[in-house]
């Protein structure tokens, strides 16, 4: 099982954790897991077409996914996700 | 009997190799070592392009720091001739040195002959005080000092993240502060917002930050603008910038923001906040990602809650913003490794840094073409803008 990280604005639709657990092969599985026990978060990740949202970034440990196999990435156990979104509050 | 001085001098002279300035002047960018044996206050009114400074008095003492190597050319010169010439005799006959020669008539005549003197710019005592701690440091020293002072930076709001940013800029002699910020002062901001103070509420912040600025260190020329950025002011405020603190607290003034700065290629540093969450990293065009290779377009307007007054634990801005300051002083000094291609997440609740790898996106709208391709009109837009702007209000 790998880890997620979960951004703020994505909190609320998870229950209010920071991290959740999630299972899969790959970086589309592990989310499409999340998806699965957490509906909400489906909008927010995955477009119509079931690609990930451009607003979206996903990093495997400390690597986007765009730059290795997106989606089709490998995810071992113990590996971890981070779901991050553009975040502008300055004041 | 003793020589009188003036036979010394002549007899001195007489044993060591001059140069005439003239010379000096075609040598002075071809690798010889320039030596002004004058005390430091005469040193200080004015001397040759790249000399050094070796009195006569700490000669023996200090030449081999300023000239290790004993086969270097050295020039040396002082007000009219003679102590170069005295120093001359000390560093061929006493201490070994193989190629020295006295440059004629001094810095005098060197002047007369219309060349050029750099007049070096000096701490005053009461700065050698006042950046004494900077000073200690061999990464900073007066050379680092002086950058800073020479330094301008832009600070995009004097809130929650420029607060904290301007004090400590401020407070380290970065020269001049630009401010951009066309708000007043609220109740409400002095959780976090602390440049400004009770008795200030209802002053523009950009009046309330000069008068923090100018009570910390008067040594800061603070330049205001009391506007918001959009893309008919952007240009023209941020160009002569050396680098743009963004505390920005709405998307389309961040992509507005990326883009006139990969424009004028100056460096970003960016920080956000939300709740207990922070951002950090630095965009520096062309060295590394943009901000749009790193997010090619906002979040639709319900996930991007900067658009509505949320919630903001006040001590995080502090955080954020003196990592953004402290990015700033290492862009000026060119000292570390700046967030460059890395994003820093803090979690203030956990206590946790964790970094991601951020890329140069090879299909970046903005950064991937040229700087002078980069149009007025594509300044700042992204997909859906109108529709974006309208839901966030």
């Amino acid at each position: 099982m790998a880890t997620i990280k979960i951004p703020p604005v994505l909190r609320a639709s998870v229950g209010g954790e920071k991290e959740v657990g999630a299972s899969g092969e790959n970086v589309g599985e592990v989310l499409r897991d999340l998806a699965a026990s957490h509906p909400a978060t489906e909008s927010q990740l995955f477009s119509a077409d079931g690609e990930l949202n451009r607003y979206v970034n996903v990093y495997l440990n400390d690597e986007d996914v765009r730059v290795l196999a997106g989606l089709e990435t490998a995810v071992g156990e113990g590996d971890t996700l981070v779901i991050l979104p553009a975040m502008a509050g300055g004041s | 009997m003793s020589p009188s001085g003036a036979e010394l001098l002549r007899r001195i002279k007489s044993q060591i190799d001059e140069v005439d300035p003239s010379e000096v002047h075609e040598l002075i960018d071809e690798g010889v070592s320039i030596i002004d044996v004058r005390g430091s206050e005469e040193f200080a009114t004015g001397h040759l392009p790249g000399a050094k400074s070796v009195p006569r008095g700490h000669l023996e003492s200090r030449i081999e720091g300023a000239v290790p190597d004993r086969s270097t050319q050295v020039i040396l010169y002082c007000a009219s001739g003679n102590r170069s010439a005295y120093a001359a005799r000390t560093l061929q006959d006493d201490l070994g040195y193989e190629h020295v020669r006295s440059m004629t008539g001094g810095v005098a005549l060197w002047k007369d002959r219309g060349y050029e003197v750099e007049i070096p710019r000096a701490l005053s005592a009461e700065q050698r005080d006042r950046y004494s701690r900077h000073l200690l440091i061999p990464e900073i020293g007066a050379d680092g000092q002086q950058k800073l002072l020479d330094a301008k930076v832009l600070l995009l709001g004097a809130g929650g993240l420029g607060s904290p940013t301007a004090l400590y800029l401020a407070a380290a002699g970065v020269g001049t502060l630009g401010i951009v910020d066309d708000d007043v002062v609220d109740l409400s901001n002095l959780q976090r917002q602390v440049i400004h103070n009770t008795e200030r509420v209802g002053v523009p912040k950009v009046d309330s930050a000069e008068e923090s600025i100018r009570a910390l260190n008067p040594d800061v020329n603070v330049v205001k603008y009391r506007t918001r950025i959009d893309a008919s002011n952007i240009m023209e405020i941020i160009e002569g910038y050396d680098v743009i603190v963004d505390g920005v607290d709405n998307f389309p003034t961040r992509y507005l923001l990326n883009d006139a700065s990969v424009r004028l290629k100056i460096p970003v540093v960016s920080a956000s906040i939300l709740g207990f969450d922070g951002q950090l990293s630095v965009f520096k065009p062309y060295d590394g990602p943009c901000y749009r290779c790193l997010f090619r377009e906002p979040p639709p307007a319900e996930l991007a809650p900067s658009c509505g007054a949320n919630g903001v634990l006040g001590v995080l801005p502090g955080t954020m913003g003196l990592l953004q300051a402290t990015e700033v002083v290492k862009l000026v000094l060119g000292i570390g490794d700046p967030a460059i291609g890395r994003l820093l997440l803090y979690d203030a609740l956990g206590a946790t840094l964790t970094e991601v790898k951020v890329h140069r996106d090879p299909d970046c709208p903005i950064c991937s073409r040229d700087p002078d391709q980069i149009t007025d009109e594509e300044l700042g837009v992204f997909p859906d803008y109108e529709a974006f702007c309208a839901a966030a209000g």
